[in-house]
């Protein structure tokens, strides 16, 4: 529907020519690191390696003295929607962040120029309950429904601490209706919540297998009403959607942990988890993934105890490890998120990668598909002019599903016009505004 | 103005005219160069070139007129006395406007506690109907009608589904009988309350509508099922705002920006909902979609515009440029594609403001016959009344609009508004804000 131009681009990829980067630095981060050549076809990876034999038909991109990793992956972002928290009640889970994503959002694009190409967008941490969250492709110019990373698995977000507690201080916008302060005040109210939300979604995921029995008997039967707020947690307890958790200090992820265990689902990441580090064993063996920062911390009472080495003795503790931004701006420079892991924890170029890239890609149950550059992967990559890992890095062009969305030149080369366009646009509204003034103030 | 602030007036009026030798734009043949249009008890009973005029009519020369169909407001506030400025349908601000608050001719006592979820049905009032509320003495029908307008759409606007709109005749000695089609549709909105109260947010908002269409849809199955097994069952609780979903015959949905417009045709075609669209000042980058999907579209003819004490320093994004920049040529737009649009004219508050943001539809590339249509038929066609209403048709209701030249031209007069057969002449126009006085037609907001 939108931005036509681009639009019919894509539809053309599909029976567009291979495209083969040459003479790459390519890191793999699950194969490792060679030089050579990616050979791309409709979409997906077909070859890598040092020796790619470059078919007659194809578009061939010369890489010599570059580096080509795989997108990276943000698996917690709030960018490209138009609502964040559904903030006025404890559990939200009938809302869905797929209805309110918003594909003009410039963070996109600039999240692009950064190398990311794929992200999830999470609901806030308001409630201990929050709403459903999504994962999507950046691919800048489509809509809504063209961002949607098609068979990732739906997300749930929770959050324990201080922001679910908060007991809603804010005065009622709304004349006549007082601001009754939110249940939980406190952490162990936050589990509770949590806690009767289950039971709840239990006894509602019953009433219908009740139902349906009742049915295949031949019975007479009106149906239970169908519940979007309890759908959510249904699917999580029967392990199709994925939770993921916000949470800082040790013993609420220990908390959330038990909680998981007594209804029986696993974490597919316990975000921010800054004091992961104390209880990594037991993150590991609950096979929870984590999600973290490297060094931002000290925002909140509940940040003061987090140490950059945080994901690199999780890692070591056998934790599926990520890292994340939380923010439009962290987001376009994660390479160097990366790069602090190697500094404090000394992982390896293939681990630090990792924390952007498949390590993210598992906790969202997208890593069959994106995550590495591998043959038969989808062909997310990002080209660097130098190692992502270092802090003079610039990306110069970043391909999704085989096309690509960023180019540095094209990006440069067009602003003039971008300039010219908007002063004409300026110097247009100006006039109409001169026009209708004077009527304005005709004297009568 | 004071024959209905008085109240009826003295004599009963004229109940047959002839509009003998004017021009007349039928909207459903060719334009007649001299023709007559021949009113009789509230309908027109004959148009054509050649129409005896019989003795008992009244006869308006028609030499330098011309005849229109009424003109359709499709979407408003006229005829309910309390309606206050409604939430802006464009842009960003849409989706965080104003907040719900209950006016007293329109909803319930306020609430007295935060509403905890969907079953709390928040700042929903379906069972409130415009036809209820109408009044012949709101003074904004006046001004309507001297912008040439006979007929409109009018709704209950504060909530998210804020009740029943009504079509309606913008002229009546009693409400009863300015009412042409109840219920008309149900007015959405997406209007949130932040932390204070459910739905917060506009993915709120939307999983309510969601949640409360699945609910009606349970509860027309619930009462089917209780009326075929009463022995033996529990009866289903009556929900008025339930019944009130399930008896509109159309929902309109805010959308303006083109993303916007993408969510919310998806949101229809999910919930299934006979749905039309307002605001919609991006539709111009939306059209094939919107024809695929067949949903017709109201536009605002509120152009969207810097706000005026907005600061002069501030250098605004490309994208929010272009938005104001094309806006107008947005109806332009849709009857190249051949979507079914109609205006709408809400927060425009005088005939000459009215005139001008046609023009900038025109100038956009608007042919003058499809902005025509888009006051007269294709509203007529959206409401399902293109049998009664639309066109200068024999047997169709006498709501007409007379001019001394080509509607939609500044210099353009309008001479006479027929309403149900009833002549109605516009407010000489008012000078433009005169100091130190309101223009006499603006809308107070309360």
């Amino acid at each position: 529907m939108m931005r036509f131009g681009l639009a019919l681009a894509a539809a053309a990829a599909l029976a567009a020519p291979p495209i083969v980067i040459r003479n790459a630095n390519v890191l793999t981060v699950t194969k490792g690191r060679f030089q050579g050549s990616i050979l791309v076809r409709d979409g997906k990876i077909v070859e890598a390696g040092p020796k790619v034999l470059v078919p007659d038909d194809a578009r061939v991109i010369d890489a010599s003295g570059q580096y080509v990793m795989p997108g990276i992956i943000d698996p917690h972002s709030h960018i490209a929607s138009e609502s964040t928290n559904e903030g006025s009640i404890s559990v939200s889970s009938m809302v869905s962040m797929e209805d309110v994503l918003d594909p003009e959002d410039i963070a996109i694009y600039r999240a692009l120029a950064g190398g990311v190409t794929t992200v999830a967008v999470l609901h806030g941490s308001a409630n201990a309950v929050g709403g459903q969250s999504t994962v999507i492709k950046l691919r800048w110019g489509r809509d809504a429904r063209g961002l949607l990373f098609e068979g990732a698995p739906p997300i749930l977000k929770f959050a324990m601490g201080e922001n679910p507690k908060r007991r809603g201080s804010t005065p009622s916008q709304i004349p006549g209706v007082s601001g009754t302060p939110r249940y939980p005040a406190s952490r162990m109210g936050v589990e509770d919540v949590m806690r009767q939300a289950f039971l709840e979604a239990a006894a509602y995921r019953d009433a219908w297998r009740r139902y349906e029995a009742r049915r295949q008997r031949g019975e007479a039967a009106l149906p239970p009403r169908r519940d979007l707020k309890l759908e959510p947690l249904v699917e999580v307890l029967e392990g199709r959607r994925l939770a993921h958790v916000h949470c800082y200090r040790a013993d609420e992820i220990l908390a959330v942990l038990r909680l998981a265990q007594e209804f029986h689902f696993k974490i597919a990441a316990l975000i921010h988890v800054l004091e992961g580090y104390k209880v990594a064993r037991e993150i590991a063996q609950a096979g929870a993934g984590a999600t973290t920062f490297t060094d931002w911390w000290a925002y909140k009472v509940e940040a003061y105890d987090a140490i950059p080495y945080n994901a690199a003795l999780m890692l070591r503790k056998g934790v599926l490890v990520s890292l994340n931004s939380d923010s439009a701006e962290l987001m376009r420079h994660l390479n160097q998120e990366a790069a602090k892991a190697v500094k404090y924890g000394g992982l390896s170029e293939d681990e630090a990668l990792a924390l952007i890239t498949i390590n993210a890609a598992k906790q969202l149950g997208v890593d069959g598909r994106v995550g590495s550059i591998e043959p038969g992967k989808d062909a997310d990559l990002v080209i660097f002019d130098k190692h992502p890992l270092s802090n003079y890095a610039k990306v110069l062009r970043v391909m999704i599903d085989g096309e690509f969305y960023f180019d540095r030149d094209r990006d440069m080369s067009r602003r003039a016009e971008l300039e010219a366009r908007k002063k004409a646009l300026l110097e247009r509204a100006r006039e109409r505004e001169k026009k209708q003034a004077p009527s304005r103030r005709r004297p009568s | 103005m004071l024959l209905l602030a008085a109240g009826a007036p003295a004599a009963p009026p004229p109940s047959v005219y002839a509009i003998r030798g004017a021009r007349v734009v039928t909207l459903s043949g060719p334009v007649l160069e001299a023709g007559t249009v021949l009113i009789r008890d509230g309908l027109i009973q004959e148009v054509g070139a050649n129409v005896a005029v019989p003795p008992e009519a009244w006869v308006i020369e028609g030499r330098g007129l011309t005849v229109y169909p009424g003109l359709i407001d499709a979407l408003s506030s006229l005829g309910i006395p309390e309606a206050a400025a409604t939430a802006p349908t464009t842009g960003r601000g849409a989706v965080r406007a104003a907040p719900a608050q209950p006016a007293p001719a329109q909803a319930p006592a306020a609430e007295t506690r935060p509403a905890q979820g969907p079953e709390d049905r928040p700042s929903t009032t379906t069972w409130v109907r415009a036809a209820d509320l109408i009044s012949p003495a709101d003074r904004r029908l006046e001004t309507a009608r001297s912008a040439g307008f006979t007929t409109a759409v009018t709704f209950p606007q504060r909530g998210i589904l804020a009740g029943q709109g009504a079509v309606i005749a913008l002229a009546g000695e009693r409400p009863g009988q300015m009412v042409i089609r109840s219920p008309a549709g149900l007015y959405a909105t997406l209007t949130t309350a932040g932390f204070a109260s459910f739905p917060g947010s506009l993915m709120g908002v939307m999983a309510y509508i969601r949640q409360v269409y699945l609910d009606a849809e349970h509860y027309r199955l619930a009462k089917e099922f209780y009326a075929r097994n009463p022995a033996g069952n529990r009866r289903p609780a009556y929900d008025r705002a339930l019944e009130g979903v399930l008896e509109a015959p159309r929902v309109l949905l805010p959308a303006s920006r083109a993303v916007e417009i993408d969510r919310m045709l998806r949101f229809a075609a999910e919930l299934k909902l006979n749905a039309v669209l307002y605001g919609a000042h991006e539709a111009h980058r939306a059209a094939a979609a919107l024809k695929k999907a067949g949903v017709p579209v109201l536009v605002s003819l509120k152009w969207p515009e810097r706000e005026r004490d907005s600061d002069p320093e501030q250098i605004e994004s490309l994208r929010v440029l272009e938005f104001r920049e094309l806006a107008p040529s947005t109806p332009a737009a849709l009857a190249r594609e051949g979507v079914r649009f109609a205006f709408y004219t809400e927060g425009i508050s005088s005939p000459r403001e009215f005139v001008r943001a046609v023009r900038r539809a025109l100038e956009a590339g608007l042919t003058p016959e499809a902005a025509l249509r888009a006051f007269t038929l294709s509203p007529a066609e959206i409401y399902g009344l293109a049998d009664r209403l639309g066109s200068i048709e024999k047997g169709k209701i006498a709501n007409l609009v007379v001019t001394d030249g080509e509607l939609f031209q500044e210099k353009t007069r309008v001479k006479y508004v027929f309403i149900d057969g009833v002549k109605y002449e516009p407010l000489p126009e008012a000078p433009p804000e005169e100091a130190g006085r309101p223009e006499p037609s603006r809308e107070v907001a309360r």
